[in-house]
């Protein structure tokens, strides 16, 4: 208690006289258009992650049986493929268990153009450690859910509730031997992007989040 | 000055492997025209440095309040929130924290803060394990050496170095350096450690206090790796890590990396909010000298410092004296600042360790005034008595030449001299002058005796 009242009456006592912040909203609200589509493939690719577009979620079935061959793991939360995968909201109190998970598969909320990152919260990774301890990763995200930037990311989830929710972009990696670049760091080896194809909304056409 | 050697000594050192400055020199460089490249991209970027500042300026002039906010919510959100007026306390808190759960091994990820306290050591004297799980931190631990950047750990060691290390330690083929053997070893290591601590302590790059969520970025993954398998998450934050409202994220997240790196982001940005269930959370709020800071006009804009590790990567001073000369956890041009703040005599001799170019305050993404900062440092130093002495006594002959014409003149022709027909008089090791300096050719004639034979008549 005493160190709290410490340092809260130092601060108090050598605080500058009051700055208002500044008016953010100068950086608009890029969201979903055609443009941010091509802008998140490019980036999200030279980032290391693979992109496939799909049109319906059993064409992610085909691509798994093609990877995936021996009897290795696969988790996800997407409904339409448990049966393939196992369920990935049933192993929610123990992750140490998915310590031998191969790949996983999850939706994001919206991916991002301008640094290819996905936004995906507990709800969607079912368990929290699941996109991080699979060796592979992928992610499904609607075509027209792709945002512009960073800013319009947050507008978007402005108001919205999670226990634990990360931006994710590309696999995981290192650069901390001599600046070479390595995939596969602690999380994921390799990410692949499956974009549901939709007709894309007309920017007019949106909600004004 | 105490017993411990000053920058220029370290650097010394540093610079007997020539290649090996050279090799530092140009792979920072690299990187730095990299943080060029993804900021150009950016039409923003001059608006989102701007914006970047001014939301500091905000946090700082508002600081308690948002203290008190995020601690609201975060304990409302179920974290039980610490604070810590200085180091050890921290530390006695974290070791609290352990004791309590039996913990006697915790695996940690990349945390500066926890660097500035010596955690490591602390717990390491109280007989708790503790494993770094960035792989340059990782490496550097095992070298038993500090990081020689807050960013890249490890940018001082060549790849053999590392090879040999993980030789010893890890098993591998003896000569063995290729990083992506060693990064697969690294990994496979990790994985085992991840999967047995019970305890995880992680820093924080951005808290909000509009939520009470903090936000940690790695592109390693190593941070959740530890967090989310652990029944302990302990996350140790500087109190000027706060930012008053989740939209700003947007402006830092845009900027961290970018500066950092040149990546347009992070692999994860996690925004922890809540335990997962059965998690206990610890938030621990750290002062250590920021307080003090705040109280300090010339120097409290250093505390917006977001820790990209730009100004190190720019900074031609640092690229060829390599990050072990500073002697303190945060090294180059910002380390230079916060430094002297924590022991103005101990590290008196930091804020001299610059060139004053300015480069590192072109590339700062919170605009601040490095090379201001490093110069007003100075004039403090010095005025409190904490100045180099030899330097001192340099100064005072040349007070007392440059006030006297006659001296002057004669001084001037006789340093011309030397400097043309023993350099060595001067470039030597008695002259703390030439440490930090090549001197100049001198030039044939003075000004003044080239204005006597060319002026107009
Ligand atoms: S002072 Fe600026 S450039 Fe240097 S590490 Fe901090 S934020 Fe980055």
């Amino acid at each position: 208690m005493s160190s709290r009242a410490d340092i809260l009456s130092r601060i108090a006592k050598n605080k500058p006289q009051y700055i208002a912040a500044p008016d953010i909203s100068a950086f608009g609200n890029k969201h979903s258009s055609n443009a941010n589509l091509d802008q998140f493939c490019a980036v999200a690719t030279g980032i290391g992650a693979t992109i496939i577009f799909i049109n319906n979620l059993s064409e992610i079935k085909t691509y798994i049986r093609n990877q995936i061959t021996n009897n290795k793991r696969i988790i996800s939360s997407i409904p339409e493929l448990i049966g393939l995968a196992e369920d990935g909201t049933l192993v929610q109190a123990i992750p140490h268990k998915l310590e031998d998970v191969e790949l996983a598969i999850i939706c994001a909320e919206f991916g991002v153009a301008e640094n290819g990152a996905l936004w995906v919260t507990e709800t969607q990774m079912g368990t929290r450690i699941l996109p991080f301890i699979t060796q592979h990763l992928a992610i499904v995200v609607n075509a027209n859910d792709i945002v512009g930037d960073m800013h319009a990311s947050y507008i978007r989830t402005a108001g919205s509730d999670h226990n634990f929710a990360a931006f994710i972009a590309g696999p995981s990696k290192t650069a901390d031997i001599e600046q070479s670049l390595v995939l596969g760091a602690h999380g994921s080896r390799s990410l692949v992007v499956f974009v549901l194809n939709m007709d894309i909304c007309d920017e007019s056409d949106r909600p004004v989040l | 000055m105490s017993t411990q050697k000053n920058h220029a000594e370290l650097s010394e050192i540093f610079n007997k492997d020539e290649d090996r400055v050279n090799w530092h020199d140009e792979t920072l460089w690299w990187v730095r025209q990299k943080r060029d490249k993804a900021s150009h991209a950016i039409p923003d970027w001059e608006l989102l440095r701007e914006m970047a500042s001014q939301i500091k300026n905000n946090v700082l002039s508002e600081l308690d309040t948002y203290l008190i906010q995020f601690e609201a919510k975060a304990t409302e959100n179920g974290i039980k929130v610490h604070w810590a007026a200085d180091a050890a306390e921290h530390n006695q808190i974290v070791k609290d924290i352990l004791d309590k759960n039996g913990v006697k091994q915790m695996v940690k990820s990349k945390s500066m803060l926890t660097e500035e306290c010596h955690l490591n050591h602390y717990l390491e004297e109280h007989g708790i394990d503790v494993i770094d799980s960035d792989l340059g931190e990782r490496i550097v631990q095992l070298a038993k050496e500090p990081p020689s950047h807050i960013v890249l750990p490890c940018i001082h060691k060549k790849k053999e170095e590392i090879g040999d290390l993980f030789h010893i330690h890890l098993g591998t083929e003896a000569g063995m350096s290729d990083p992506q053997v060693l990064t697969e070893t690294a990994r496979l290591h990790l994985r085992e450690v991840f999967l047995t601590r019970k305890a995880a302590l992680t820093g924080v790059n951005f808290a909000v206090a509009e939520t009470g969520e903090f936000v940690v970025c790695t592109n390693e993954g190593n941070a959740d790796m530890g967090a989310h398998l652990a029944d302990v998450h302990i996350a140790s934050m500087g109190i000027e890590k706060l930012i008053p409202e989740r939209k700003h994220l947007g402006v830092f997240l845009r900027l961290l990396t970018r500066s950092a790196t040149g990546q347009p982001i992070t692999t994860y940005s996690s925004h922890f909010k809540r335990p997962r269930k059965g998690q206990e959370m610890h938030i621990i709020l750290v002062d250590n000298g920021r307080s003090t800071q705040l109280g300090r006009p010339d120097f409290r804009n250093s505390l917006k410092c977001i820790r990209c590790g730009a100004c190190m990567n720019t900074c031609p001073v640092y690229r060829r004296s390599g990050g072990h000369s500073y002697h303190t956890a945060i090294a180059g041009p910002i380390g230079s600042i916060l430094a002297p703040n924590l022991d103005m005599k101990d590290y008196a001799d930091l804020p001299f360790a610059s060139t004053l170019c300015g480069s590192c305050t072109n590339v700062c993404p919170v605009k601040i005034d490095i090379h201001d900062q490093l110069y007003k440092w100075r004039q403090v130093i010095v005025k409190e008595g904490y100045g180099d002495k030899k330097k001192a006594a340099g100064m005072h002959a040349m007070d007392w030449t440059l006030a006297s014409p006659s001296l002057f003149n004669l001084a001037g022709k006789a340093g011309r001299w030397t400097l043309k027909h023993a350099p060595f008089a001067v470039n030597n090791s008695m002259n703390p002058w030439y440490k930090h300096r090549d001197m100049p050719k001198p030039p044939a004639q003075s000004f003044t005796e080239w204005f006597k034979t060319n002026r107009p008549q």
